[in-house]
């Protein structure tokens, strides 16, 4: 069947991706992904009951080690980064009203 | 004879056998680099001087008794999404156009311990996303054999960069074939290894589950040593696996006697172009005439491998993609109105087209409510995929095919249709989704030129395998000369 992506969904899905669309974007972006789901959708041809979804493809567990610190400060390089700095920190827009 | 004319590994001979210096190859790589550089712009950015001092401390480390690995005093590229402390790092991202990282990648901190000399960063798809390298903030790179094509991708600039002599090795990431498949498209050798075989330490995620660094070379002997120096475990990835059977170079041998390799017919029916068809099936015929036994069977599933892909990579990349936020590193917008406007504008103006594209699908499908239609189904056929492989590597220790249904596209070809360029993959990205090795080769050129590659897969660490079979084919060919005719 073929998918149609309403307005609705793709401002749910700007809002989740973090992406601010113009009302051009928009409409490719749901033709776009009305096209991938259409293409996605041919995974349902596949019978999969009873098949574990497999997110590792080798049967390790989890690793885990001791909580160590093992790097210096290094605090003036990682600053040098930031789009706004002051004074050691970040600079960030205000955040509480 | 010039210095561009060696390998990796018969340079480092030579420097270690005081015939040549460190600084000798790095200047001889960085006239051939302003020669090229300007019509194949393999690069994001470049570090001669930084190199030359490099290259005089690895000569005085040499000459101290320090360094005796294969790779001493070999110049390397390094694809734009490995971090490089020091060194600009932008995935060809305008996101990550002035980011500078406070560490190496553990690949890259492996080489420069081994006294491999860092030349600059090479020219990739945006995020690693894309099949042409042409989705790049920084421009096109283009293929060395023919510059009105493209040079594969993602890794297009460490491909082009090898087969043009702009540097002797070179790493890149594979998540769906973005080491075979530019490696394909350049002629030169290339090879994805097992997942967790490199850290990814330092590698800027897109699909954590599918990623891996691997070597782009000149021959079969270099990618073996440069592979043999990056499968370091590493306790800085907790996928990384520790293993022992790292001493690939002891594979390399002539004998492919008994050895039992599958063709898939599945990659050999519609959409293959028939010139490459041809020499793969030729290449396999070397290989029967070294003794491999060699035969067609179904690998059953290939068609369900992209969606199943590109529903998983894309969900992967969503969330990874996530902290690119212009708070602490990278581009932050200009004008904004508070905290996720700010969030917002930053990443609709910093991220490419298909950047998005993937990011807008991947939380579509990880999304409420269309989480196990889309994103769990995936995973399902992922685990279906798996078996099938599991099942030809009972009969088979290698399956052969191709790496690309073409040889390169023409600039500008591919961008229009998104599905049509995923197509492109469909060789590649099963190998991504059951986690096993595969490796690129040249065997041969169309009619107008253009370079052909085969494809190896084996199991997963059976590396050896791919190696003694690229090695024997190698040699019975009488070698690949890659970088002698481009330059």
């Amino acid at each position: 069947m073929a998918n149609i992506i309403s307005d609705e969904t793709i401002e749910y899905v700007g809002i989740l991706a973090k992406l601010e669309l113009s009302d051009k974007e928009k409409e490719a972006a749901k033709k776009d992904m009305a096209s991938m789901l259409n293409y996605i959708d041919k995974l349902n041809e596949l019978d999969t009951t009873g098949v574990e979804p497999m997110s590792h493809v080798f049967p390790v567990q989890n690793v885990f080690r001791e909580d160590v610190v093992v790097n210096g400060d290094d605090r003036e390089n990682i600053l040098k980064n930031a789009p706004g700095e002051k004074d050691g920190m970040f600079i960030v827009p205000k955040t509480v009203e | 004879m010039s210095l561009l004319d060696l390998t990796a590994v018969e340079l480092s001979e030579k420097i270690k056998a005081g015939e040549a210096t460190v600084q000798e190859a790095v200047k001889a790589v960085f006239t051939q680099i302003e020669a090229k550089e300007e019509l194949l712009h393999c690069y994001v950015s470049l570090d001669k001087e930084g190199a030359l001092k490099r290259a005089e401390a690895v000569q005085k480390r040499l000459k101290e008794g320090e360094l005796t690995g294969p790779l001493v005093g070999v110049p390397v590229a390094v694809k734009d999404n490995l971090c490089t402390a020091g060194m600009l790092t932008t995935c060809s991202s305008k996101i990550l156009g002035n980011f500078v990282p406070t560490f190496s990648a553990q690949a890259v901190e492996d080489l420069e311990a081994a006294g491999a000399v860092i030349l600059g960063k090479t020219n990739m798809d945006e995020f690693a996303m894309g099949s042409t390298t042409e989705t790049s903030a920084f421009g096109i790179t283009r293929n060395p054999h023919n510059p009105e094509h493209v040079p594969g991708g993602s890794s297009g600039g460490s491909a082009a960069a090898v087969a043009a002599g702009e540097c002797f090795f070179a790493l890149g990431s594979d998540t769906g074939g973005s080491i075979r498949q530019p490696a394909s498209f350049c002629g030169v050798v290339g090879m994805k290894p097992t997942y967790g075989r490199v850290s990814r330490y330092g590698l800027v995620a897109y699909g954590s589950s599918l990623d891996q660094i691997g070597p782009l070379t000149k021959d079969v002997r270099d990618c073996a040593a440069v592979l043999e120096l990056i499968s370091t475990y590493d306790k800085k990835d907790s996928t990384s696996v520790k293993r022992e059977d790292t001493d690939f170079t002891s594979a390399l041998q002539t004998d492919v006697e008994g050895m039992r390799i599958g063709i898939t017919q599945d990659y050999l029916g519609e959409g293959l172009d028939q010139e490459v068809k041809e020499a793969v099936l030729a290449a396999a015929e070397v290989l029967k005439a070294k003794g491999a036994i060699v035969e067609e069977f179904d690998l059953s599933l290939v068609e369900y491998a992209i969606p199943a892909y590109y529903t998983i990579a894309a969900a992967e990349a969503s969330s990874n993609l996530e902290r690119f936020d212009g708070i602490k590193y990278g581009y932050r917008t200009e004008n904004y109105e508070g905290l996720h406007h700010m969030y917002k504008k930053t990443r609709s103006e910093g991220f490419g087209e298909e950047v998005k594209r993937r990011i807008m699908l991947g939380s579509f499908v990880l999304s409420s409510g269309y989480y196990d239609a889309y994103y769990l189904k995936a995973l399902r056929v992922k685990a279906l995929i798996k078996k099938a492989f599991d099942e030809a590597f009972e009969k088979y220790d290698l399956i052969l095919g191709p790496v690309a249904p073409t040889t390169a596209p023409k600039l500008g070809a591919s961008l229009a249709d998104p599905i049509k360029m995923y197509l492109g993959d469909i060789y590649t990205i099963s190998v991504n989704l059951a986690g096993l090795p595969g490796m690129s080769i040249p065997c041969g050129k169309d009619t107008t030129g253009l370079p052909i590659g085969l494809q190896l897969i084996a199991n997963c660490f059976e590396e050896k395998k791919l190696f003694r079979a690229a090695y024997t084919y190698e040699q019975a060919i009488g070698g690949f000369h890659i970088g002698k005719e481009v330059r």
